[in-house]
């Protein structure tokens, strides 16, 4: 095979060089597209025009503006949803008594897209950041709730013994010593979930209106300022990719027990 | 003397079923005992009696030691090593000594000496995972040596390791028990291993468990592999066995 197919197989073992052809050919296709009037640039604005509507909105103090209220959103949500979840994920795992009372208020709850919450969010925080706060840490609760409740009930019942025969019965020492570090993988797994879920919540939570990427892509599209719209989203997913690499080093560092 | 575990009159019974009954065995200070048996017949069972991991139905398991708020009257080791692997290997050895009321100082102290006597005293940096199965069974029983126990429970501590590997273990363990005194209650399913390693042999066996017989082995330490005198031995403990089996219906 290899030696039949020598130039493809060389391409195909040069990962970096692919994906700069495959990213090129992408954004060359999308330009065609608008050149040859296949479709109007209102619809589908070129890349071409992208950086100096992204130079505009920076100039003009939007930009910064917009992704510093969004991130607070953000991070206010994700904090909150994370904490509360990964508490209760840890109490229900622990506790069956626990577990045995909030099984059926969880079922009810549980279904309930983080959306339809936003009736709620209105009513009780109005147009505010803490309303869109709310709304991303709905979201963000429930992931954590689950994967942590997976990771504590899944810690081998194996090292909850071994701490037992050296006479370790409380469950707060059980916890400290076994439990907590044996599922923070599946507890920082779910963390990482909700980081990318937190972003799709903050725009869906901004576009009622609070002041944000979202609001500011809901007044580009509405004003048919599509290439403003399209700023926004690569900005959106280039912070999304910041965040995420930067947890992957901290989840990296954490877990820098795992072979 | 009097015995340093007092168990009599025993009965566990474990989900409906009575796994022992009748139970009797008293075992002295600085005795290795081995305790063999089917599987299910109750062995590990009896450990964890002694741990007080699981509560007696009838009678009683005492364990008489001196109390001290620096040691612990016994500790266990597993068949698997079960270390955290999110420990280094030193960490993992002091895991125990934690609960005891010892300065820090004193227990890396004891955990670098525990490590230094199962030989993997250069190892003490590392994770488990870095380790070969008959290493991360030394730590093991570091970490059980490191809350200073007056009594080892070891529940087929080699049972999962290669015929090599585990004649070593075999024969530091009884090098760690010559040189500390220490009482070995170990439970094998390997009749050989027992016979080697033990003072005493007891065989487990019928459904609920007893004891079917006790043997003394006289071969004097250190001992030869291939002892004439421990080989019978061996060979009546299994004629035993599996009679017992045969009788109790099924293994």
């Amino acid at each position: 095979m290899s030696g039949q197919s020598g130039t493809a197989g060389g391409l195909a073992n040069r990962p970096v060089l692919l994906a700069i052809i495959g990213l090129l050919g992408f954004i060359g296709i999308w330009e065609g597209v608008t050149r040859l009037g296949l479709m109007s640039p209102i619809f589908l604005p070129p890349p071409s025009s992208l950086p100096q509507a992204f130079w505009r909105e920076v100039t003009s103090g939007i930009w910064l503006d917009r992704i510093g209220q969004s991130l607070d959103h953000y991070l206010m949500g994700l904090v909150l949803g994370s904490v509360l979840g990964i508490g209760l994920g840890i109490v229900t795992g622990m506790s069956r008594t626990v577990e045995g009372l909030t099984a059926w208020v969880i079922r009810v709850l549980r279904p309930i897209p983080g959306l339809a919450w936003v009736p709620f969010a209105i009513l009780w925080f109005q147009i505010s950041p803490a309303a869109a706060t709310f709304i991303v840490g709905v979201g963000v609760f429930w992931i954590n709730y689950y994967a942590t409740l997976a990771a504590v009930q899944g810690v081998e019942s194996d090292l909850i013994e071994l701490a037992e025969s050296f006479g370790y019965r409380s469950r707060l020492v059980k916890l400290v010593k076994v439990v907590l570090p044996a599922s923070t993988p599946g507890i920082l797994a779910g963390v990482r979930t909700g980081l990318g879920q937190a972003w799709m919540s903050v725009v869906a939570a901004e576009l009622f209106g609070v002041a944000g990427l979202g609001q500011r892509m809901n007044e580009a599209a509405t004003l048919l300022a599509s290439d403003i719209v399209v700023v926004y989203m690569l900005t959106m997913a280039l912070l999304y990719g910041l965040v995420d690499a930067l947890f992957v080093l901290l989840r990296n560092w954490l877990l820098r027990w795992r072979p | 003397m009097a015995p340093v575990i007092d168990i009599s009159d025993l009965s566990i019974v474990l989900g409906g079923n009575t796994i022992l009954q009748d139970f009797t065995l008293k075992v002295e200070k600085g005795e290795f005992v081995a305790v063999v048996g089917a599987s299910g017949v109750g062995k590990s069972t009896l450990l964890r009696i002694i741990a007080g991991l699981i509560p007696a139905a009838k009678g009683r398991a005492e364990v008489k030691t001196e109390p001290a708020a620096d040691r612990r009257p016994y500790a266990m080791v597993f068949q698997d090593a079960r270390l955290l692997p999110w420990r280094r290997v030193l960490r993992n050895v002091e895991f125990g000594a934690e609960g005891l009321k010892i300065g820090r100082t004193e227990r890396r102290e004891r955990a670098e000496q525990a490590l230094t006597l199962v030989g993997l005293g250069e190892h003490a940096g590392r994770y488990p995972h870095q380790l070969s199965g008959g290493q991360r069974q030394r730590v093991a029983i570091a970490r059980a040596l490191a809350v200073a126990p007056e009594i080892l429970l070891m529940d087929e501590p080699f049972g999962a390791l290669d015929a090599i590997t585990r004649a070593g273990l075999q024969d530091e363990l009884v090098r760690l028990w010559r040189e500390t005194g220490k009482t070995i209650i170990f439970v094998t399913h390997d009749i050989d291993e027992a016979v080697y390693l033990a003072d005493r042999v007891v065989l487990l066996g019928g459904k609920p468990g007893r004891i079917q017989s006790e043997h003394r082995v006289q071969t004097p330490r250190p001992r030869p592999r291939d002892h004439v005198e421990a080989q019978s031995l061996a060979s009546d403990i299994r004629d035993n066995l599996l009679n017992a089996v045969s009788d109790g219906g099924g293994i």
